[in-house]
C-alpha cells in the first residue's frame, strides 16, 4: 500500500533534485515580490499593479491565475481515468471566458476602480452594496484558496514522497506564509509577476510532455486514443459520453447543472475580475481576454493529451498510484515516464520540473485569491462600510496587508482540518456561487436602467445563500458513502451541483428585490454609468511611472 | 463645496455624451454584436452539454476506422468557436466600436473643460 502510494522522489538524489527546484521557485518568486515592492507607492499600484501591465502580460497573469492545481493537475488526472468525461470541465472553463470577453471585462474595466463592488457601488448605496459585494468576494474566494491549500498540502505531500498529516500541515502552513509575503509585500505588482512567471513555466513544462506523449504515438492522434481505451480496460466506452457524469435522469440534470456553473461563473470570479484593473485602457482588458482565451484554450488542448497520455503509458487501474490518488499524480508519473522511466535520469529531471511547476501554480493561484480578499476586506468594508470618515489612502492600505496576514491565517486554520474535502468540489461550488451571486448583480448593473441597490443586495445574498443551502442539503454533504458527513442523511436536493436552481435564483432575486425596494435613485446615473462603461470617459487612468 | 462643482461639471459632461448621437450608436453596435453571438454561444455550448447527456450514440460515431469520434469532435469545436468569436469579436470592437467610443471620449474631456 504505501509503495503504491510513495511513487515519487523516493530515491534521495531525487527527492534531492525535486527540493532543490522547489526552493528554486521560492527563491525567484520571493525576489520578484522585494523587486515589485520597491515600485508600489500608490493605492492604484498595490491594487492594480499603477494599471500599466500590457494586454499580453495580463493575459499571461490572469491564464496563471485561472490555470489552477486543480485544472493543471485535476483535469488530466480526470481525463487518465474517465477518458472523454475528464475533458468536459475543460470546454466549459474555456467558453466561460465569451461571457467575459463579450460582456464584463472592458465594462468592468472602465467603470470601476479596484474592487467588484466599485462597478456596483458607482450608482447604488455605498454601504449596503459594497458590504454584500465583499462578502461574495471573500466567501468565493476562501472556498477556493482552500481548494488551492488542501490540494499543496497532499500534491506536495506526494509529489516528495511523505504521507503524514504532520508534513501535510506543514507544507499549508508554509504556502500560507508565502502567499501572505506575497501579497502584503508585493501587491498586485508582485502577484502580476509571479502569476506571469507560473504561467509561462506551466506553459512550457506542459508543451514539454505533450511533446514527449505524442512522439510515442508518432503524432498519431487515433493510436494514443485507442491504446489508451484498450489500457484503461474500459474499451470504446472509455472516449464516449457517460463514464462519470450523467448514469441517470438526476445525473444528467446534475451535468448540466455542472455545466451551466462552469460557464457562468468565471465571468463572476473575483480574482478573476480585478485582473481586468491591471491594464491602462478596456482595449488591453480585451486583449488580455483573448491572450488568456488562446493560452488557456492551448493548455486544456494540451491536457487532452496528457490525460489521455496517462491512460495509454500508466497503471491506472484500482490500487494503482494514479487512481489512488485520484488522477493527481497522472501528470507527474506521466512526466516521469515519458523521461525515461522510474530509475532513468531523465524521468527524475522531468518529474522534479513538472513537481516545481505544479508548486509555482499554487503559489501563484493562491497569492491572487489573498490579494483579492483583502483588497476587498480594505477598499470595500473597511474605506467604506467601517471607518466612520473616509480614512487615507496609507490607512486603507495598511488594513490591506493586515487584512491579508488575517485571510492567510483563516485559510490556514481552515485548510488543515479540511485535509479529507474534495477539491473538485470546493472549486465547483466557487463557480456555483461566483454564477448565482456575483454575474446577475454585474451584468443587472451594466444593462438594466431600474436596477437599484435593494435589487443588487437582494440578487447577491439570494445566489450566495442558495447556492451554499442546496449544496449542504445535497448529496454532497450527507446521505451517500462517498458525502462529506457519513452516518447522516439529511440531503433533499438530489443534486451535487446547485447551478441550474441557484443560477436562476439569484436573477429572480434581483427583479424581486428591484421591484419591492421601489427606490429609483439609482437610475439617475445608469447614463453616467453606461457612458463610462462603454466609452471609457472617466475611466481611471494608468499610473504615472 | 468644489467636490459638488466638480461632480455637477462632470454629470453635464456625461449627459451631453449619453445625448450625442454617435453614442446611440455606439450602444446599437455593442448590443447588435453581443446580443445574437452570445446567444449563439450559449446554445451552442449547451447543444454540446444535451448531446452528451441524452445523444450518446449520436456522440459514440466513430469516424472513418478510426478512435476519433463525433463526441470529441463535438469537444474540439467548441474550442475552434471559442478562439473564432473572441477573434471575431476584436476584430469587430477594434473597428467598429473603438473609434466612435474614442470620439466619445475626447468629446466628454471637451465638456468637462466647457
Amino acid at each position: 500500500m504505501n509503495t503504491l502510494l510513495i511513487p515519487l522522489a523516493t530515491e534521495p538524489g531525487n527527492r534531492a533534485l525535486t527540493i532543490s527546484l522547489f526552493t528554486a521557485v521560492v527563491a525567484v518568486t520571493l525576489y520578484i515580490t522585494w523587486w515589485a515592492s520597491r515600485q508600489n507607492k500608490t493605492a492604484a499600484d498595490y491594487y492594480a499593479g499603477g494599471r500599466s501591465f500590457t494586454g499580453a502580460q495580463n493575459g499571461l497573469a490572469v491564464a496563471g491565475d485561472y490555470m489552477s492545481a486543480a485544472s493543471f493537475l485535476g483535469i488530466s488526472g480526470q481525463i487518465a481515468l474517465y477518458g472523454y468525461d475528464g475533458f468536459l470541465y475543460s470546454i466549459g472553463f474555456l467558453v466561460a471566458w465569451l461571457v467575459a470577453l463579450l460582456l464584463v471585462a472592458e465594462l468592468l474595466r472602465n467603470s470601476g476602480r479596484f474592487t467588484m463592488a466599485d462597478q456596483l457601488a458607482f450608482r447604488m448605496k455605498q454601504r449596503p452594496v459594497r458590504t454584500a459585494a465583499a462578502t461574495s468576494t471573500i466567501v468565493v474566494s476562501i472556498f477556493y484558496l482552500l481548494a488551492q491549500m488542501v490540494g499543496a498540502g497532499s500534491l506536495v505531500g506526494l509529489l516528495l514522497g511523505v504521507k503524514s498529516e504532520g508534513v501535510k500541515a506543514a507544507v499549508i502552513i508554509l504556502v500560507g506564509a508565502l502567499m501572505i509575503v506575497y501579497v502584503t509585500v508585493g501587491g498586485m505588482r508582485g502577484t502580476t509577476w509571479v502569476q506571469i512567471v507560473k504561467a509561462v513555466l506551466l506553459m512550457a513544462g506542459t508543451v514539454v510532455i505533450t511533446f514527449l506523449v505524442l512522439l510515442k504515438f508518432h503524432f498519431n492522434i487515433s493510436d494514443l486514443l485507442g491504446s489508451a481505451a484498450t489500457k484503461s480496460g474500459h474499451g470504446e466506452s472509455f472516449l464516449q459520453p457517460g463514464l462519470l457524469y450523467g448514469k441517470d435522469l438526476t445525473g444528467q440534470i446534475d451535468f448540466l447543472s455542472l455545466g451551466l456553473a462552469l460557464v457562468l461563473g468565471t465571468a463572476g470570479l473575483p480574482h478573476i475580475l480585478i485582473r481586468f484593473y491591471t491594464v491602462p485602457d478596456s482595449r488591453s482588458a480585451r486583449r488580455s481576454v483573448q491572450w488568456a482565451i488562446g493560452l488557456i484554450g492551448v493548455f486544456y488542448l494540451m491536457t487532452l493529451a496528457l490525460g489521455f497520455g496517462a491512460a495509454a503509458l500508466l497503471n491506472t487501474g484500482k490500487g494503482s498510484a494514479v487512481a489512488e490518488s485520484k488522477g493527481n499524480v497522472a501528470s507527474p508519473l506521466l512526466a516521469e515516464s515519458v523521461g525515461g522511466g522510474a530509475g532513468s535520469v531523465g524521468g527524475a529531471i522531468l518529474l522534479a520540473l513538472i513537481a516545481a511547476v505544479a508548486f509555482a501554480t499554487i503559489l501563484a493561484v493562491v497569492a491572487g485569491l489573498t490579494l483579492t480578499s483583502a483588497s476587498s476586506f480594505a477598499h470595500d468594508l473597511y474605506a467604506n462600510v467601517i471607518a466612520k470618515t473616509k480614512p487615507s489612502e496609507k490607512s486603507e492600505l495598511r488594513v490591506a496587508r493586515f487584512a491579508a496576514i488575517g485571510i492567510g491565517a483563516v485559510a490556514i486554520a481552515l485548510a488543515i482540518p479540511a485535509q479529507k474535502l474534495n477539491i473538485a468540489f470546493l472549486v465547483a461550488l466557487a463557480f456555483a456561487v461566483a454564477a448565482s451571486a456575483n454575474l446577475p448583480a454585474l451584468l443587472f448593473n451594466l444593462f438594466w436602467r431600474r436596477f437599484n441597490t435593494s435589487g443588487a443586495v437582494w440578487s447577491i445574498y439570494g445566489g450566495l445563500i442558495s447556492a451554499v443551502v442546496l449544496v449542504v442539503f445535497s448529496p454532497v454533504v450527507s446521505g451517500k458513502p462517498t458525502s462529506m458527513i457519513t452516518g447522516a442523511d439529511f440531503a433533499w436536493f438530489p443534486l451535487s451541483n446547485p447551478g441550474i436552481v441557484s443560477i436562476p435564483l439569484g436573477f429572480l432575486f434581483g427583479v424581486l428585490g428591484t421591484f419591492l425596494g421601489r427606490d429609483r435613485s439609482s437610475e439617475t446615473r445608469y447614463n453616467e454609468l453606461s457612458v463610462r462603461a462603454l466609452t471609457g470617459a472617466g475611466a481611471e487612468g494608468p499610473g504615472k511611472h | 463645496m468644489d467636490q459638488e462643482v466638480v461632480r455637477e461639471r462632470d454629470a453635464r459632461a456625461y449627459e451631453a455624451v449619453h445625448d450625442a448621437a454617435d453614442f446611440t450608436e455606439l450602444k446599437r453596435r455593442y448590443k447588435n454584436f453581443v446580443v445574437p453571438w452570445t446567444i449563439a454561444f450559449m446554445a451552442w455550448y449547451l447543444a454540446y452539454v444535451a448531446c452528451n447527456n441524452w445523444a450518446r450514440g449520436f456522440m459514440s460515431h466513430r469516424l472513418g476506422g478510426s478512435h476519433i469520434n463525433v463526441a470529441l469532435i463535438f469537444g474540439l469545436l467548441q474550442f475552434v468557436s471559442t478562439f473564432v468569436i473572441a477573434a471575431v469579436y476584436g476584430r469587430f470592437a477594434n473597428r467598429r466600436l473603438d473609434p466612435l467610443a474614442h470620439g466619445l471620449n475626447a468629446k466628454y474631456k471637451r465638456e468637462r473643460r466647457r
